[in-house]
This record gives structure tokens, sequence and C-alpha cells, in this order.
């Protein structure tokens, strides 16, 4: 098979191409907040995102009727309903093939993918990686409890090995994914991950989601009260968060802990958590890695994903891992379409190349 | 190269003829009978073809599994099918002639190259003894046919010498040879072949010179040898008065489809996933992006149709094209649009089955699976295309019904209407069907806050009182922002509803909503020459050709019999029930064990009676012309020759009248 050399867009926002809001009073997270009455059980995590998005949108700056958010099957699923845009709760694990159908067919639109564990990893597992190759553009938020909710309580794809469930009554026996390590895997261009009960980190990384052209996934830590309650404690604690999350901004040292713990590179490749300072087996400041979310390789980030605990919650990365540009899969395909347009337009309007298209080029005539 | 014939050769009229090419998988069969065909439509004949070719790429050479064939039915007046059994068999190799002699009738011509006759190719065959060895010997297995053994390798070998290719490369160009050798007999026109070959092989003049000199050199093989004293003249058909192509049925919906997108101004999105033998619906759709349509080949099937539902979501004319096990998986996503009402075309052309059964083969036997292959009460509208061109209007009506009644459509084709072609009127723009999105653009539901009754809010399910199809609002239209999704959603306001009443109203609306598209359908077209037939013959899809063949056959002996041949199966047009009593007795031919007849004994209490083949090939006329012989007898207790209707000598033909 032959290839052929594919035009490269120029550097756009994820948002460029959807109509911005003009109205006289400015936005606020009521404008987005739908009559439905949300029913999560009391305590979920699932609140602080949907109020935390609720009032991230009007920052957006975009009409609300551009806006869709398309969800799949789960807990986190029923988000569409409790906003006031264009949604569609659809079937389980395919709300990425629905959302690259609307991002594709519509440039104006600003498409937004809820979904969980289960839902994006384990039915979805396909779409997701598929979704993160193609670099379509859209914002996809994976609520990730470690746990199935809404069957109440099965292990997921995120579970810890050893997990006592109810389908696990001896303990799971399966391997969990790493979200990011995934998505890393799969070509994606904007991997981060944030925490549901931080509202500012969220907020923050949304609007570096949304202004990415191509597929942002947003892992959040989101805690089930009911089936997997205190699995993120270690990042949420006010006394063990500082020693649990390791804050990733991009341009600056890895460093946590009050400055006490850095990330440094071992003779391997990989990345380690280091204490920093002159003592034996200490490292120095300046030998601690500055994240660079832009490397084209992802290695680094791979290797910074890898720190993050497959059993019980103790330490994790958070924030933005890799956030670079790729043209995306809509825009390619649009041009295709919008250039075919173009260079066919001298032989007719629709209706003419239509005609000529049936007739083809061997006809005959009964009189 | 000289159209006439030399002056010594008698030529004779023939009112059609089939040929049927066969040779190894990579031996370019389907091209040659693909050129014969399109130097016959040229000349103006009617004509059918039905390729047949093994699931394996590249079967192992020479062997049974690896016959690959095309047959071509080319006649002077109207036909139906691509015929029962072939008059010329051209045979590339032994295992080609093992695996097609049985299908020929007494005094079939076989032509056949002698090259590969070896003890090994022999043996690969099957063949104990070389029957062309045999030939007019006592125990010549051949003896029933006119058989003309050709080194047709060795010629072709001969004639391309010059340009200077392997003996290999040299050797693939006897398909050209055979094409040239045809042509000649037939007296088809050469120049559309060697337009064809001079494009095809643009790139690799010895390759492009080779086919063509091969061409040459089978034609002037033809004129120039003794063997064959008779050339065959077929005359153009008279059709009805327009203007003709020849059509596969996989092109033509494809055409239908891009013909469905500027009729509608809707721009076409289709999300598919590669499979047999619904792919070249891809390949063709991939090609019109100078319409506004966009292709989206996805990781999976359920991808396919997740994309195309999203698009039709946002406003285009969604479609998803695939194969019986394709629909399998995408039963899920289907229930999805049935239940948020999203215009969708799925397009089924089925294959033989279950499981990956048959990939090329032809079957009907996704019927069922159509109708209620989803969880839940789950009703939506089927439509068959009946010839390879209707595939063209098939679509257009999947396009018409799925955007007018908001509602997902399968359209049913089927192997042999895929890969099969015929003639084809070629409609003009403004004789197809008109096609209003219609999309909702205000507010349609009076709310708390409206002070005069003038609607302030939108209800996604307030329906259209005729057609009780809901308002299509697409992502961008202020005012309208709304929820959809699985769950069950209250009558009018569309929120998530688990009311019991409210379940029971809405099945039973989205129910009623599928049975009023019978409101839009025209009154069947029951064919009934004499008037006074008590036999009805009812099908669907690709068993139009057949079972008209078989009804022609049945007149001309002299029986009376109706066809009624539906193209919407679901819902049924109002009027079927009234027609099926009109008839004592009904029959119901398919390629599957009885589904139509099924919906038809359930729906209308009427002893219609199945007769059933699923062996992956049309059905003959003749076995369908015994069967309704059969039928007629028994209904008007009368003596019917069953033995001339099923193609012994003298059966009658498959035209209506002779022109």
């Amino acid at each position: 098979m032959t290839t052929t050399d594919l035009p490269v867009p120029g550097l756009r926002s994820g948002t460029e191409s959807v109509p911005a809001y003009t109205g006289d009073t400015a936005q606020t997270g009521k404008d987005f907040t739908s009559d439905q009455e949300v029913r999560w059980c009391p305590g979920c995590g699932d609140y602080a995102v949907l109020k935390a998005v609720q009032g991230f949108l009007p920052d957006l700056g975009l009409r609300r009727e551009n806006i869709v958010f398309v969800s799949g099957i789960g807990c986190s699923s029923r988000f569409p309903y409790y906003l006031d845009t264009y949604g569609i709760h659809s079937i389980h694990g395919r709300a990425p093939t629905i959302a690259t159908g609307i991002a594709t067919a519509r440039e104006d639109l600003s498409v937004w993918v809820v979904t969980g564990d289960g839902d994006a990893l384990s039915i979805g597992g396909n779409h997701l990686i598929h979704t993160l190759r193609r670099n379509v553009n859209m914002t996809i938020l994976l609520f990730n409890n470690r746990i199935y909710g809404l069957t109440k309580g099965q292990y997921s794809p995120t579970s810890e090995a050893g997990k006592i469930t109810k389908s696990t009554p001896l303990g799971s026996v399966d391997h969990p994914f790493n979200p990011v390590s995934l998505a890393l895997g799969a070509e994606a261009t904007f991997v981060a991950r944030t925490i549901d009960s931080d509202r500012k980190h969220l907020t923050s990384v949304l609007a570096a989601a949304a202004a990415h052209r191509g597929t942002a996934l947003v892992e959040i830590y989101q805690n089930c009260p009911i089936f997997n309650d205190h699995a993120f404690d270690a990042v949420k604690d006010r006394d063990t968060k500082d020693e649990a999350i390791i804050g990733l901004v991009n341009g600056e040292p890895i460093t946590f802990a009050d400055g006490r713990l850095g990330l440094v590179r071992t003779a391997t490749g990989a990345v380690e958590v280091a204490e920093i300072g002159a003592g034996d087996g200490q490292v120095d400041a300046a030998d601690v890695l500055v994240h660079d979310a832009h490397a084209e390789d992802p290695s680094t980030a791979f290797a910074i994903s890898r720190l993050t605990d497959s059993g019980g919650l103790h330490r994790a990365p958070v924030g933005i891992f890799r956030q670079v540009q790729r043209p995306t899969y809509d825009d390619q395909a649009r041009a295709q379409v919008a250039t075919a347009r173009e260079a066919a337009a001298p032989q007719g309007d629709d209706v003419e190349r239509l005609t000529a298209l049936l007739h083809g080029s061997d006809t005959w005539t009964v009189d | 190269m000289s159209q006439q014939a030399p002056a010594d050769r008698t030529v004779q009229q023939l009112d059609r003829v089939i040929i049927r090419f066969a040779g190894d998988s990579g031996d370019g069969m389907q091209l040659t009978g693909d050129r014969f065909t399109s130097e016959s439509a040229a000349l103006g004949n009617d004509l059918m073809t039905l390729p047949n070719y093994p699931a394996e790429i590249r079967a192992p050479q020479g062997t049974l599994p690896g016959v690959s064939s095309f047959q071509v039915h080319v006649a002077d007046h109207d036909i139906l099918t691509a015929g029962d059994a072939p008059d010329v068999l051209v045979a590339m190799n032994p295992a080609a002639l093992r695996a097609n002699v049985a299908d020929l009738p007494r005094g079939a011509t076989v032509i056949v190259d002698t090259h590969d006759f070896t003890t090994r190719n022999l043996s690969k065959a099957g063949y104990d003894a070389d029957p062309l060895a045999l030939l007019s010997e006592p125990g010549d297995p051949l003896a029933a046919y006119t058989v003309h053994p050709v080194d047709l390798t060795g010629m072709t070998v001969a004639a391309v010498k010059e340009f200077g290719l392997t003996r290999k490369d040299a050797a693939r160009a006897k398909n050209m040879f055979a094409l040239g050798l045809l042509s000649w007999m037939y007296g088809r026109s050469t120049a559309g072949t060697e337009e064809f070959l001079r494009r095809k092989f643009a790139k690799a003049p010895a390759v492009r010179d080779a086919n063509l000199a091969a061409f040459a050199a089978g034609w002037a093989f033809g004129e120039t040898t003794e063997t064959f004293a008779v050339r065959y003249e077929v005359k153009p058909a008279a059709l009805p008065p327009a203007t003709y192509r020849n059509i596969s049925g996989n092109t033509a919906l494809a055409y239908g489809l891009v013909a469905a997108g500027v009729r509608s101004g809707l721009p076409v999105f289709l999300g598919s996933y590669p499979i047999t033998p619904a792919s070249d619906v891809l390949h063709e759709l991939s090609k019109h992006k100078a319409f506004g349509v966009t292709t989206f080949q996805a990781e999976d099937e359920i991808a396919g149709i997740g994309a195309a539902y999203g698009a039709a979501y946002a406003g285009s004319l969604g479609v998803t094209t695939t194969s019986g096990p394709g629909v399998a998986l995408k039963s899920e996503a289907i229930g999805l649009a049935v239940m948020t009402e999203i215009p969708l075309i799925v397009i089924d052309v089925q294959r033989g089955g279950p499981s990956t059964g048959l990939p090329t083969k032809t079957e009907q036997a996704d019927l069922l699976q159509a109708m209620y292959g989803r969880n839940g009460e789950a009703p939506l509208p089927i439509v068959a295309p009946r010839s390879p061109g209707d595939c063209f209007h098939a679509a257009l009506e999947a396009a018409r019904i799925a955007v007018t009644h908001r509602t997902p459509v399968m359209l049913l084709s089927d192997g042999y209407l895929a890969n099969g072609s015929e003639p084809w009127a070629v409609p003009s723009y403004d004789d197809l069907p008109a096609i209003d999105p219609g999309f909702a653009d205000a507010p349609n539901h009076a709310g708390a806050d409206s002070e005069d009754g003038a609607p302030t809010e939108f209800w996604p399910y307030l329906r259209n009182p005729e057609t009780l199809a809901r308002p299509w609002a697409v992502p961008g239209t202020p005012g309208l922002e709304h929820r959809i999704g699985g769950l069950e959603k209250g009558d009018g306001h569309g929120n998530i509803s688990y009311d019991p009443a409210n379940h029971d109203l809405m099945v039973r609306t989205r129910q009623a909503k599928v049975d009023r598209v019978a409101d839009s359908l025209p009154p069947l077209e029951v064919d009934d020459p004499s008037g006074a037939a008590k036999v009805l013959v009812i099908g669907w899809g690709s068993t139009y050709g057949p079972i008209g063949a078989g009804c022609r056959r049945g007149r001309r002996a002299g029986h009376r019999v109706a066809q009624v041949h539906l193209r919407h199966l679901n819902p049924f047009p109002h009027d079927l029930g009234d027609i099926l009593r009109r008839y004592d007795r009904v029959l119901v031919p398919e390629m599957n064990l009885g589904q139509l007849s099924t919906l038809l004994r359930a729906r209308y209490l009427v002893d219609a009676r199945p007769h059933t083949q699923v062996t992956g090939m049309p059905f003959k006329a003749a076995d369908l012309a015994y069967a309704i012989g059969e039928l007629v007898a028994e209904a008007e207790g009368v003596d019917v020759d069953l033995a001339a209707l099923t193609g012994a000598a003298g059966a009658p033909a498959d035209h209506e009248e002779v022109h």
C-alpha cells in the first residue's frame, strides 16, 4: 500500500471553531444546570465534579447550545441529565464512538465524554484506545472510583488485585489497568489526572483539556462512599496528601512533600522517588526531573505514570502528564471533504454532478 | 479489430446465452466476466450476472476450493435472472472444469484451457484420468457436451513474448485471451475493454501491452482457427425507453445514499467496519467526498454504528453498512436509536449464516434478526431491494423513512444483489423522492413561565400527530438544549421516567409510530396477467428475479399464477392482507427456512407455504416453476406437466413474450 503526506494544519485551540457566547449577561453555573433532580448517593464524589463542571463551563465562554455531553452507562454517566446543554446518555462503553461521530460531523460543537472505569476501560476499552490514537477533538472525563457502583459493588478494571467484592469473595485475581499508562500507550496527545475534591486543580485541568485540540483524557479520582469508601484517602487526607500527591507542573522540577521528595531518573531509564538533600542516599536538587508535558517522546510521562500504586493507593502523580499537538482525525477528515468539494465545484453543483455520477461513462439509450 | 464475422462463418441468432467463466481464484475470472458484461451492456443486451467466489483470497492453486466463477446471462429481451444453467463454460484448469461441469445441460459448449491438464493438476482437482484424453472415446465423461480443448495459456505466452515479461506474468494474461475469444464468438464490441486495459495498466506499459495483445490474439484465434464454425449474435433487448447503464447492487446502494444526501441536503456520514459482502459500499462511498460524504472506518462494528448515530444526532444522514454478523454486534446501538428515535440507516448485505457462515455466498436469513433481534420491544422499519439496480431506490426509501419518521431503518440487501449486476434505467434527479429533514428550530411547549400559552420550552418527545415522529433538534440550535438516552423517557417532556403506565404508553407509541409508516406506502403491485390466478407467489429481496422467471415459465406453459413482491417488510403495506386472502394458495420462496412465511402466517392467519433453499446460491427458475406448477395443480385440480417446467427439453423460456 502507498501512503500520502497529509497536510498539517496549524496549531488550533480545542474550542476555536465553537461559537462564543455573546449574550448581554454573563453566564453562570445556573445556566448550565438542568431542572432534573440529581440522584447520586449522599457523599458521592460525582457531586463535586458536577459542581466543578457547572462552575467551569461559563468560563469556557461558549454558546450553551454548542456544547454536547455524551456518556455511557454507570453512576457517572447520569452526568449529562444534570447539565442544561445538549446531551446523550448512551449505552455501555460506546460514548467515545458517538462522540467521534458528533465531533467529526460538526466542527462547531464542544464535545465532552463522561465515563467511568468500568465503562471506559472494561466494556469500552477498545473504543477508548482507538479514539485516543485517532485524536478526535473531544475531552474525556474518566471518573475512576475503582469499583462498579451502579451494579452494586463488583471489582472494576482499576480495582487492586486481591480486592474482596461481591463477585470476588476470595479476592480479585485480576491485575488492574493504570488509565494514564494505558492512554499514553494508546498514543494519547493529552493525558491528565486530577481529584474530585480538589476543585481548583480539577478546574485548571478541565481548562487545559478543553483548550487542547484533540482527544484529552482526564482521569478523575472519585470516591464511592458506598462500595469503595476511603479508596483515595491517601491523596485527600490533609495529613497524608503532601506525601501522596506527586504534583506535575510543566516546566517545574517534580518535587513534593514540601520539597523533601523529588523524582529522578534511574540508570535503567525508569523514574523513582528520592529524598532531596546532601545526605547519604539523597539526591541533589539539580538532579530532580523537570516536568516536560510537551515532550514528543512519551517515555518519561509513561515512567512517571508508573509511580501510581496499582494496589491500595498511597501515592500517585497528579496533573498533566502529556500535552502535545498532533493533527486531529476530525480536522483531517473534514479537510478531505472540503478539498474534494472545492476540486469538484467547477464540474457543477451537487445535482449536476450527481446526474453525471449516476450516468457513469457507459450508457446506452433505448428509444 | 473487425466487428464483422468473416464471410465463411455462419452467424447464428440467439435470443439469449448464459456463459460461465471459471478458473482459479488468481486467474482473474471476475474481471473477465465483468468485461464481457460491460461489452454486452454496450451492445444493449439485457443481462444479469452471478459472481461466485471462495472466501479465501487465494486458496491453494488448482484445487476445487480455489475455483472462482462468473456467470453472465445476456439476452435480446427482458430477463430476470443470471440463468439456471450455463450454455457455455470456459474452464481455465482441471479444477474449474470439474467444479462446474455438473451444472451444464446436455449440449452445452465447453472451452477448456488444456495447459494445466498435467498429472499433478488433474490429481489436485480429483481426476483419476484426464477427461480430455477420453474425448470421443468410449467412456468419455464429457460426451454430452461440445468440448473445445485449447491451449489458452500456451498461445497467450506466445502472443506476449515480445513484451519481455516473466513466463508467469505472461501467462497471467490468459484471461484476456479467453475474453478475446469469447468476444469474437459473440460479436461483442472490444473498444471498451481495450480502453479499460489501457487505463488499468497505465503505469505498467509492458503488462498493459501484454494484456492488449492477449485480448487481440484471442479474438484473432477465433477468427482464424477452424475449431469454431459458428459465431453467435444476441441482438439488443427491447427494454422500456430510458437511458441505461450497467450497475452492481453495492454500487447502486452507494449511489442511492449519495443521492439521498443531495436530495435531503444532509451530509452523509457512513460509519462502517469492513465485512464481506458489504465492504464495497464503504469503498464506493469513500470516493464521493465531493458530495459532502464522510466515511469513517471504525475499530469495530459497534463503533461504526456509534459514530453514525452520533453524526445523525448532530444532523447528518447517518448510515452504517455491514452483514449479518455485524448486525448482531450493532444490535444494542440499534436499540438506542429506537429508544431515542434518531434517523439512522442500517444496511445489512446478507450472507450465509449463522456465525461466520458463508461470507461470499448469498442468503436472506436475517429477516427475523432485523425484525426482532434486539432486547425489549424495539420495532424498526425494514426495506429490501429486489434487484441490483433497485438497491439505489431502496436506499432512498430507507433514507426517506428514517428522516421522515425519525427512526432507524434496516435495509436488507444480499450477496447476490451486492455483486450481481444488470442494466439500470438511470433515474432523473427530479424523480427522486423528496426527503425533508424538518429540523426543530423553536420551542414547542408552553412552560410554566408562558404568559399567553405561547411555547417557551422544548419537549423532545412531543410528537407529530400524523406520523408520531418526534422533533429532530440538533446541537447548535439555541433554546432546544435537551437530554436523550437509553433510559425510558416520559411522554412529551422526555425526562427519565420509571412510571409503569408511561412505559406501557411509550412501548405502544414506538410500535404505532413504525406501523404508521404504512400510511405513506403505495398500494402493492400484483402481477396477475390472467386476473384469474388461484396461486399467489410472494417474496422479498433478491428472489424477485427467480420468482418472476418461475412465474413466466408457468404462464408460458399455460398456467395462471400471480406474483407480488415486497419492498417493505415492516410495516407491511395496508393492502397485503386483502391480497393474500384473495388467493387459494400462497407460496413464499425464500433463501432461509421460512422467515417471511412465519411473519405472514402470524400476522394474517393465512396458509402461506414456505418454499425454501439455503445453498448459498439464488433459486433456479426451473425449481420455482416446478413448485408453482405443483401448487397450481393442487389449487385448480388440473394436471400439470411438471417435467416440462423444470428445464427438460422444450422448457418454456423465462420471458413473457419473444420479441
